[in-house]
């Protein structure tokens, strides 16, 4: 089968700055790959150019058969297709939990009113927020915002889904109801690609860690070998720096 | 006889206080639409329109609004261009206060989050959808302050048109006084017109401002 996302040699910088120095990485249907590694190191940039919310300078991307990077590829198409959630949520501060859902199946899939609202409910049901409908963002815990969010993403029926840091702007309390969202779409079949340092999240449901840094992928396996017996030293190390950081993962 | 005894004036001042409310609505309205473009223009665009864009704000809101008055009405003239007083007033003040709200529209559009445009390009919506959508709503909501702000300025501004005869409020308390010689109490019961109208909006501010209050978007009032 062919993989559903595929990046190629992918090439981005800031400036002087060469952030991506040439990543290449494929996700199969279904599959949930997390991606960790230092700050600073491109990850952000790499989910951003998935979705060309940032131009890369070289490589070519592809979702399914589709060349995301093409010229004349449809990219307002093909975002509907990748789902993305922010470290921030970015909810839109005006709506309504029910009106953030509604808005992509509106007004990009151009579903009817009452078949958009339909859409909108599930997803929202399927982050356990049926009764927070009618509130606005500021009326909601962080947690909520971001579940709010990845119903957004989820009202789209998208074939894949971008997640940059979902967890880290939010208290500790508030992260496992995150998590817990995310493990269950994972199990569903949704395919993922993740950054994040939650380690116990990556053990559960991870098909493979991938580990960046500098601007490349330095290791990716899955997180049983990863864990136990990276090849690459600096890879040993950094999971040993986050598991202090972050607790242990299981 | 007191002049609050004589109601003679009443009509004429009424017809004078018409002209101001016509000539301030207009003016608002198309320095709104204008002043939107503009701002639209100077934030999203690059190159010969955001330069268009910067040099208009630059020169009306450089220049005083009586001198573009006069340009327009004693200078086009020369250029062949003759506009009734009216048509001159209301193009150089909407032409004016554009300059104006073009900045607070930037000021609104570039207090909203960066990243409420990138979550709305990563769901699929065009540039078009995500400012009308998203970018607008909430920046047509931090405008209202500085917006009726400048709605007042206009309000008081407009008195300028009597310069070039245009009989507005003033033009017409001024008129009648120079026929009864009751300038102290004419000019004051303009004054009293022009307060009631500033109080009048500064309620209608309130009362829409609470209308379209949305949890979490715009500056929490101040509390003392
Ligand atoms: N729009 C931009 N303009 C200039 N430099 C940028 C921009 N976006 C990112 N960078 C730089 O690119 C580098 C990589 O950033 P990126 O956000 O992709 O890293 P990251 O791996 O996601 O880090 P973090 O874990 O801190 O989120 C950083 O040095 C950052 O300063
Ligand atoms: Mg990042």
């Amino acid at each position: 089968m062919a993989p559903l996302l595929r990046t190629e040699d992918v090439h981005k910088r800031y400036g002087k700055e060469e952030v991506l120095r040439g990543v290449s990485m494929c996700l199969e249907p279904g599959e949930t790959k997390v991606i960790i590694g230092p700050s600073g190191t491109g990850k952000s940039t790499l989910l951003r150019c998935i979705n060309r919310l940032t131009e890369p300078d070289r490589g070519r991307i592809w979702l399914e058969e589709q060349e995301v990077t093409a010229r004349k590829a449809s990219i307002n198409r093909l975002r509907a297709d990748i789902g993305f959630v922010f470290q921030d949520f970015n909810l839109f501060t005006h709506l309504t939990s029910l009106e953030n859902v509604r808005l992509g199946p509106l007004r990009v899939r151009r579903l009817g009113r009452p078949q958009a609202n339909r859409t909108a409910l599930e997803a929202l049901a399927q982050v356990g927020l049926s009764d927070k409908t009618k509130s606005y963002p500021a009326e909601l815990s962080g947690g909520q915002q971001q579940r709010v969010a990845i119903a957004r993403a989820l009202a789209m029926h998208p074939k894949l889904i971008l997640f940059d840091e979902p967890t880290s702007a939010l208290d500790p309390e508030l992260i496992g109801e995150v998590l817990e969202v995310m493990v269950r779409l994972a199990k569903s079949g949704m395919t993922m690609l993740v950054v994040s340092h939650e380690m116990g999240f990556a053990r559960s449901v991870a098909d493979e860690i991938i580990f960046m840094e500098h601007g490349v992928i330095v290791e990716q396996g899955p997180p049983s070998r990863m864990f136990k017996a990276p090849t690459q030293a600096r890879t040993g190390e950094f999971l040993r720096k986050i598991s202090e950081l972050y607790g242990e993962a299981d | 006889m007191p002049l609050v005894f004589e109601w003679l004036w009443l009509p004429r001042l009424t017809r004078g206080l018409w002209v101001t409310l016509q000539l301030t609505g207009a003016c608002m309205g198309i320095g709104a639409l204008l002043g939107l473009l503009l701002a639209l223009a100077r934030v999203y665009t690059r190159g010969p329109v955001y330069w268009i864009a910067s040099l208009y704000v630059q020169f009306f809101r450089g220049t005083p609004l009586l001198v573009q008055l006069m340009i327009i009405h004693f200078g086009l003239p020369s250029a062949g261009i003759v506009l009734p007083a009216f048509v001159s007033g209301l193009l150089a003040m909407a032409l004016n206060t554009a300059a104006y709200q073009a900045e607070y529209f930037r000021g609104a559009i570039q207090s909203v989050k960066a990243g409420q445009m990138l979550a709305a390009r990563s769901l699929g919506l065009s540039a078009w959808q995500a400012i009308c959508r998203i970018i607008l709503p909430q920046a047509l909501r931090l405008v209202i302050p500085p917006w009726s702000n400048e709605l007042v300025y206009m309000l008081k501004y407009s008195t300028i048109v009597y310069m070039v005869g245009v009989a507005d409020l003033l033009g017409e308390a001024r008129n009648i006084a120079a026929r009864n010689f009751r300038f102290l109490e004419l000019y004051i019961v303009a004054a009293l017109f022009y307060l009631a109208l500033v109080l009048l909006l500064t309620v209608a501010q309130r009362v829409i401002e609470r209308q379209l209050r949305i949890p979490g978007l715009g500056v929490p009032r101040e509390r003392p």
